[in-house]
């Protein structure tokens, strides 16, 4: 019974993304927009919510907005409208935040995320601008506000401007969830829209976690509040939906609810229950004109759009080869898929994928670095995929003078010389081929006779004689000319 | 002294521009003015006698080289940011607070703003009668007993009383309008946009806008001519080319249809002597060429309520910012939530609190439709009400309040009655259209104001039909007390 119950236990997942956008301002001051600088050194009457002091629009963030409503599928509202979201907290300076409520930028689109071989379709519910609260600093030893003993705020991060992107509940595992987390930061990070930084805080990531009823009907949904890195959000859904099923096995009711997730204990703890849920009291806001955003303007910006990550993906498929899951690696990292074009257009397209999509892409993940701070260049994976090619260096050795390519950033040639870990070649391979043959009459007569099978064993010996630096393609051929077969 | 103080800032302007009279000694003159008065009056929060003076100096050492509008000190409603100087919004929450940066309807003044003071005003702009200021009741210089009206009810006294030669207050349901009726002198509210708003301490951000408080019409527009422009800085404010206000001032209204608001000189409440100046004027301007005729508004009956739904609403919100964490008033206390509503207990006066609740209530969940969304659909109906009006007509007319001043403490314990000061004003914040009063006669021995109201943008032909009025009417500027 207990078994069977479980199998009916259907996640439902939405997520709600925060997003910086790469603007040098902020949203509605002319404050710089910074990381981990001076506390409160870029402010202004505006974003310190002075008396008197009025937001204007910047219009850079608009259009960031814009371009990452088209990039997700999104209709893009002909007249929007900021809002403002009445709540009393210090890091919130007017006791306002200005964001938008019943006229989004954008509404209704859709992304398409690789999760193995195949894809699952998210709906984007709506996506929207408004503006970055300031940070409040606990001073204690938590660091969080309970059991502090002062707080302090930082308005260096308030008023920057920020894009909620919200899903539909269609994701159905934290694995997914995972993903759409990564696809979404992919694709910011190649229409340009924003850094997506986990660390610094540029994405953020909310989850709405419920599970469906036995009728189908969606169950009480809770709210998991900032999680803060791709592992952290499905860790924390998973541990919530482990939380849930338990409450729903032993009967109980799940209350709706936020949380957040502690990776510590890999537990949720729970911040607020809705009975002190806020009433926000939007109204449009007074200080700002409605948006008007022009069809020409949008279809401006729609032209300007780079190419996106699904997109890419194709082609890569289409034009390359590749099969859709190298395909997926590879742009799932729009520097890797930059990378990876460079080497291709030089090498064969699938000896380029194999290469980083395996062996490079092991090592940065070992390394924890991006290709863009690896010491490899294009130029490098060029020089040791046709050093392959050639015959010059064995596949098993070009491992290793990527492994220290990697370390030094020393040109694979150099690396094949100074080693001395050069193919085998010409005279030298030949004699030890003979001497294999001479040594092993049997397997040389039976290969002779057609038997093929036992065409490995000769090139395993070949191989052990020449300590690695003999190319397993070569040595095999080479038998095969001796052998006359 | 009594000679300067017999002039109008635009007589005193030429004066000065011409060097027959000193910045400085006009400053001087003002300053010994609010000596010899202010203890009667109360027209200022704050007075700034040493800035004045220094600043006047600097003036006169620019000679040559600055606006005819600059030699004249000025009177500020202590709702507009001025840098260096506290700007408390009549209010106990800011009661220290010296603002970084000036308001921006001050910058054509530029650094050298002969400022008198910081005028009184009812606390965050909110009332029609100055008795909601933590820093005491101002007095009508005509009538000590009496109110000045309000919001900009120091503004409107300390002009009325010669404590300099002109003020700026802000209009968001009649505030300039109404104490300038009552005290005798001329007021405007530009367009919604005319002027910035950067720096204006928000009341209802949507129906603000500062305007002019002076002795007469000329003063108006030259005053008008000083703080009007875009600013880049306020989203609301209009880009649009700012005209000669002063050019076509005495061309008469000629041709110039005039229509009589039916409904604000008949409605229940008007006082008899208030329509009598109003029907007088009227006649008045008939006489001196205008064709004039019955106009109507007619649902400037909900205007009010609407206005009562709008106001507060921003207002619950503008006043949000005012919580003890950044500036300001703070009463320290527990928790951060505790400290929230100890400051906001301690800072804000009783008409603050009442507008901050009826706001708060009107935007809540399961409100809003009722309340907010019904008032913005009634003003759109008032906007298509003046837009009528306006095919036929140039100009409306009507009283610009439906009393005279009345008695201190009249009305205090009755915020109905006070609301309804503004039933004649709101309708134009409403649609955000200029508006100016106009002394118009005497209801027995106290001055009553006649309201011109003109379509967006046609402060032109408003102050020369104002003008008109000032001519028609049996009623000259002269000092109170
Ligand atoms: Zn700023």
């Amino acid at each position: 019974m207990q078994a069977q119950a479980r199998e009916t236990y259907q996640a439902v997942i939405g997520l709600e993304f925060h997003v910086h956008l790469a603007t040098t301002t902020k949203m509605f001051c002319g404050c710089r927009v910074t990381y981990g600088e001076e506390p409160n050194t870029h402010t202004c009457p505006v974003c310190l919510g002075h008396p008197g002091a009025l937001p204007v629009i910047n219009e850079k963030a608009i259009e960031l907005g814009v371009m990452a409503g088209l990039a997700l599928n999104c209709n893009v509202a002909e007249r929007a409208e900021f809002a403002r979201k009445n709540y009393f907290y210090p890091d919130l300076p007017k006791g306002y935040q200005i964001s938008q409520f019943d006229l989004p930028i954008c509404i209704g689109g859709h992304l398409d995320v690789p999760l193995g071989d195949e894809t699952i379709r998210v709906g984007i519910t709506r996506l929207h601008l408004e503006e970055d609260a300031a940070k409040n600093v606990h001073v204690g030893e938590s660091g969080r506000m309970h059991g502090s003993v002062g707080s302090m705020v930082d308005y260096n991060r308030g008023g920057t401007p920020l894009m909620e992107i919200v899903t539909e509940p269609d994701i159905p595992s934290p694995e997914a969830a995972r993903a759409t987390a990564n696809h979404i930061k992919e694709i910011m990070r190649a229409i340009g829209v924003s850094e997506a930084d986990m660390e610094k805080g540029q994405l953020r990531c909310d989850a709405n976690v419920s599970i469906r009823n036995p009728d189908g009907s969606f169950g009480t949904k809770t709210e998991l509040k900032n999680m803060n890195s791709f592992r952290f959000v499905e860790r924390g859904i998973a541990a919530e939906l482990a939380r849930q099923r338990e409450i729903l096995e032993s009967g109980g009711r799940v209350e709706q609810t936020t949380l957040h997730y502690d990776p510590n204990d890999d537990e949720v703890h729970e911040l607020r229950s809705k009975e002190f849920a806020h009433d926000y009291r939007y109204f449009p806001e007074p200080d700002l004109l409605p948006l008007e955003l022009s069809e020409a303007w949008v279809s401006e910006i729609k032209s300007r759009l780079p190419e996106l990550p699904d997109e890419m993906r194709a082609r890569f498929v289409e034009s390359y080869g590749l099969s859709a899951y190298d395909a997926g690696v590879l742009t799932a990292d729009r520097d890797l898929a930059v990378f990876y074009e460079k080497v291709a257009s030089e090498v064969d397209p699938k000896q380029a994928a194999n290469w980083i999509s395996g062996d490079l892409r092991a090592r940065l993940n070992e390394a924890g670095v991006g290709i863009s701070d690896s010491k490899v260049t294009p130029e490098h994976m060029i020089e040791l995929i046709g050093l392959v090619g050639s015959g010059n260096i064995s596949r098993s050795a070009a491992r290793d003078v990527l492994g220290t390519v990697f370390a030094s950033g020393d040109a694979p040639s150099a690396v094949v010389e100074r080693e001395g870990l050069a193919s085998m070649g010409g005279d030298a391979l030949s004699g030890i081929v003979d001497g294999v043959i001479a040594a092993n009459p049997d397997e040389a007569e039976r290969v002779r006779g057609g038997d093929k099978k036992v065409i490995g064993f000769l090139v395993g010996q070949v191989m052990k004689e020449a300590r690695g630096s003999a190319d397993g393609g070569r040595v095999r051929q080479l038998l095969l000319e001796k052998l006359g077969s | 002294m009594a000679e300067l103080l017999a002039l109008t800032a635009h007589e005193l302007a030429v004066k000065v521009e011409s060097g027959e009279v000193s910045a400085r000694e006009a400053a001087e003159v003002a300053n010994a003015r609010v000596e010899e008065v202010e203890e009667d009056v109360n027209a200022f929060v704050t007075v700034t006698p040493e800035i004045a003076l220094e600043r006047a100096s600097k003036v006169d050492a620019r000679d040559g080289d600055r606006k005819l509008w600059e030699g004249v000190p000025l009177v500020v409603k202590d709702v507009l940011s001025t840098r260096g100087v506290r700007t408390t919004c009549g209010s106990k929450m800011l009661e220290d607070f010296v603002p970084l940066y000036d308001a921006s309807a001050l910058r054509n003044f530029g650094e050298d703003l002969i400022m008198v003071g910081k005028a009184n005003m009812d606390e965050f702009a909110m009332g029609s009668s100055t008795e909601n200021s933590a820093y005491g009741v101002t007095r009508n210089p005509w009538d000590l007993a009496r109110v000045p009206g309000g919001s900009s009810g120091g503004s409107a006294a300390a002009v009325a009383a010669g404590e300099g030669w002109w003020a700026l207050g802000t209009d968001t349901g009649g505030s300039v309008r109404q104490p300038a009726a009552l005290c005798g002198i001329v007021g405007l509210k530009p367009t919604y946009g005319r002027v910035s708003r950067y720096g204006l301490i928000a009341f209802a951000s949507s129906l603000d806008q500062v305007g002019p408080m002076t002795r007469d019409v000329r003063d108006s527009a030259l005053l008008l001519q000083a703080i009007a422009g875009h600013d880049p800085r306020d989203s609301t404010s209009a880009n649009v080319q700012v005209p000669d206000y002063l050019s076509e001032l005495e061309d008469g209204v000629s041709g110039l249809r005039v229509g009589v608001v039916t409904e604000l000189v008949n409605g229940e409440g008007i006082e008899p002597g208030v329509r009598e100046v109003t029907e007088r004027i009227a006649q008045g301007l008939e006489d001196a060429g205008a064709e004039v005729g019955e106009a109507s508004l007619p649902h400037s009956e909900y205007a009010l309520p609407a206005y009562y739904i709008i106001a507060p609403a921003e207002v619950s919100s503008n006043l949000a910012r005012f919580d003890g964490v950044r500036y300001g008033l703070r009463v320290p206390a527990g928790g951060v939530h505790e400290m929230y509503r100890e400051t906001r207990e301690a800072g804000f006066g009783d008409e603050a609190k009442r507008r901050i609740m009826l706001g708060t209530y009107a935007l809540s969940s399961g409100y809003y439709d009722a309340y907010y969304a019904q008032a913005q659909k009634v003003r759109t109906r008032i906007i298509e009400d003046f837009r009528s009006a306006f095919s036929r007509y140039d100009v409306l007319l009507s009283p610009t309040s439906p009393t005279v001043a009345f008695g201190i403490g009249a009305k205090v314990d009755d915020p109905l009655a006070m609301y309804y000061q503004d039933v004649c004003s709101i309708p134009a914040n409403l649609a955000g259209i200029p508006a100016i009063s106009v002394p118009g006669g005497l209801s027995e021995v106290l001055p009553v104001g006649v309201q011109l109201m003109s379509d967006h943008f046609t402060e032109p032909m408003l102050l020369r039909a104002a003008r008109a009025i000032e001519q028609a009417a049996d009623f000259r500027f002269a000092l109170k007390p």
